[in-house]
């Protein structure tokens, strides 16, 4: 049985996007896993230890460069790796058939880790899919999970400080939030082992996924322009606190 | 005639006003506007939604009661597919994120979650990607068509229609091997910060926990939630529940008031959809305060409290 760890390959958030093509970006920026993945890479290495004859199996769909991502899952702590080539974009319908494919063609889920959502394109909802696809129960935002034999005790973040508590039978998927553990950032030995680890690489074709009648394409990006005009609140702290009342009451009608 | 169903979510009993926004998207002059509703009751709701244009309501009934995503998004979909609804809006809400895309899996149907615009008709949405940095034009294809809206993105605008109530019985088959035990509340919870209308949010500024009741004794008299920027939370004022930014809370208040937080781009790819900002720090070379609506340059300890005074006066 497997733990896999579904991750994806993203610009870093801090990094300029630059739109070249009418949908596309200028991709010679940094691009990094996904930062929500971490989490789910963090916990799949840790619950490994507590089964023998588990592997940790980190997929991702995306173009070759996307290798970069998988060596950083396996300097985590994936013990290896699969990705799914493909140069087309590929919306979240097509990416869950392909991560559910390559899944049951390697091997007998336990767990399966995505992160709660990618900041790229902010889906919100390939885990959905995933767990449709697989015919698995879904919890999304976890931030707490207690494997037992047969069952996983999750805790998952509704709203802020809102807590669902689940039991799920497994296999199941489970998409990471921010508040589930502390990202195991690799050391120098980490990522040196890494290398050695195996990448199987196979094409989106050779999967042979039915195409889906459905999907969602990405027509044109812009920049989002900031449109503020800052002015002043000035005068007595009575002027200002004044001021912020008005504001709040004819023109934001809040209050 | 053409019809679009609203996801429709209740706040202690009464329609979120976020939701009336959602009617007001797809509003259009040959389009019948469905409200959905599940467990709830529905006779509280309806002149609220009438006033916005709902021009009917079903009332969804799975004879189960409390929070159960799996079983409330099948039953959503039963009732789509009973009544012939191939589009669906719902809230990009803590309710949305796991409704919609779990309706969207079942019919495998195209979903945009936090939609800034809905053209229902050529199935068209805008919506942020890459934190917030560009705004991309999505179509969706298939045979049923989800959207989830950015809460107030769109401002509500009364419609005044009339609707009827139309129940749906739905026999409830819990999904298997998923079951919520219980719904607990933690320390800075129950704000229902990703929905507040207001936020008034400390920073650094702050220099304290036991400061942040002065944004406490402010919030009060506006119905504000209060949210803080990173560093409070890292220096262990406020709990992770409060942060707002890149790596917690995601807001779009109507007005966002931050004080003594410097706007890190952190902070501001999750505020800075805010429909106005003020800001209140003593630097006013202060990031945010060129990013700003309105800025104090000022110390907030003489502020807050003449704020605080100020409210109290105006609410009364």
């Amino acid at each position: 049985m497997n733990i896999y760890v579904c991750v994806k390959h993203v610009p870093d958030s801090a990094a300029t996007i630059t739109i070249e093509g009418p949908n596309t970006i200028n991709e010679k920026i940094t691009f990094l896993v996904n930062p929500y993945d971490e989490h789910a890479i963090t916990e799949a290495a840790r619950i490994k230890a507590l089964k023998t004859d588990t592997q940790v199996v980190a997929v991702c769909l995306g173009k070759a460069a996307a290798e970069n991502s998988l060596r950083s899952a396996m300097a985590m702590g994936a013990d290896r790796a699969i990705l799914i080539e493909t140069d087309k974009p590929a919306d979240s319908i097509l990416t869950a058939r392909a991560l559910a494919a390559a899944i049951l063609a390697d091997g007998e889920p336990w767990i399966i880790f995505t992160g709660k959502e990618s900041i790229d394109s902010e889906g919100m909802q390939t885990q959905f899919r995933l767990a449709a696809n697989l015919g698995l129960p879904v919890a999304t935002n976890v931030v707490k999970l207690d494997v037992e034999e047969k069952t996983v005790t999750v805790e998952c973040e509704r709203d802020p400080g809102t807590i669902d508590v689940l039991r799920m039978a497994v296999p199941a998927v489970l998409a990471a939030g921010k508040g589930l553990n502390t990202p195991n950032y690799p050391t120098f030995p980490d990522i040196v082992k890494s290398r050695k680890k195996p990448v199987k690489k196979i094409t989106l074709d050779e999967l042979d996924i039915k195409t889906p009648a459905a999907g969602m394409r990405i027509d044109t990006l812009e920049p989002a322009v900031e449109s503020r005009n800052p002015k002043p609140l000035s005068g007595s702290a009575a002027e200002i606190a004044e001021r912020i009342v008005d504001i709040l009451k004819n023109e934001a009608k809040v209050i | 005639m053409r019809s679009i169903g609203l996801l429709i979510e209740l706040k202690n009993g009464q329609v979120k006003d976020t939701n009336f926004g959602m009617a007001t998207a797809v509003h259009a002059q040959d389009r019948e506007i469905v409200a959905l509703m599940v467990d709830t009751s529905v006779d509280t709701a309806k002149s609220s939604l009438e006033t916005h244009g709902v021009t009917r309501i079903i009332n969804i009934k799975t004879g189960c009661s409390g929070w159960n995503p799996s079983l409330q998004a099948d039953a959503v979909a039963a009732a789509m597919e009973a009544f012939a609804i191939d589009s669906l809006v719902g809230l990009t809400s803590p309710t949305g994120r796991e409704l919609l895309p779990r309706i969207a899996a079942k019919l495998d149907a195209p979903l945009i979650m936090d939609c800034l615009a809905i053209d229902p008709e050529a199935r068209r949405v805008k919506t942020s990607q890459y934190s917030g940095k560009t705004i991309a034009t999505i179509t969706l294809n298939g045979n049923h068509f989800i959207y989830g809206l950015r809460p107030n993105a769109v401002p509500a605008v009364k419609q005044p229609a009339n609707a009827d109530i139309v129940d749906f019985e739905w026999a409830a088959t819990p999904e298997d091997g998923y079951q919520v035990i219980e719904t607990r509340m933690e320390e800075g919870g129950g704000q229902f910060l990703a929905e507040a209308d207001i936020i008034i949010s400390g920073g650094r500024g702050m220099k304290s926990g036991e400061n942040f009741s002065l944004l406490d004794d402010c919030a009060r008299h506006m119905g504000a939630a209060i949210g803080a920027s990173r560093v409070a939370v890292d220096n262990g004022w406020v709990p992770y529940a409060m942060q707002v930014g890149q790596t917690g809370v995601k807001v779009n208040p109507k007005v966002y008031i931050a004080v003594g937080i410097s706007g890190s781009i952190q902070h501001f790819a999750g505020m800075k959809t805010a429909k106005t900002i003020i800001a209140i720090n003593t630097d006013e070379n202060a990031a945010i305060m060129a990013n700003c609506d309105y800025y104090v340059v000022g110390d907030l300890f003489e502020i807050l409290p003449e704020l605080e005074k100020a409210l109290a006066r105006a609410v009364s």
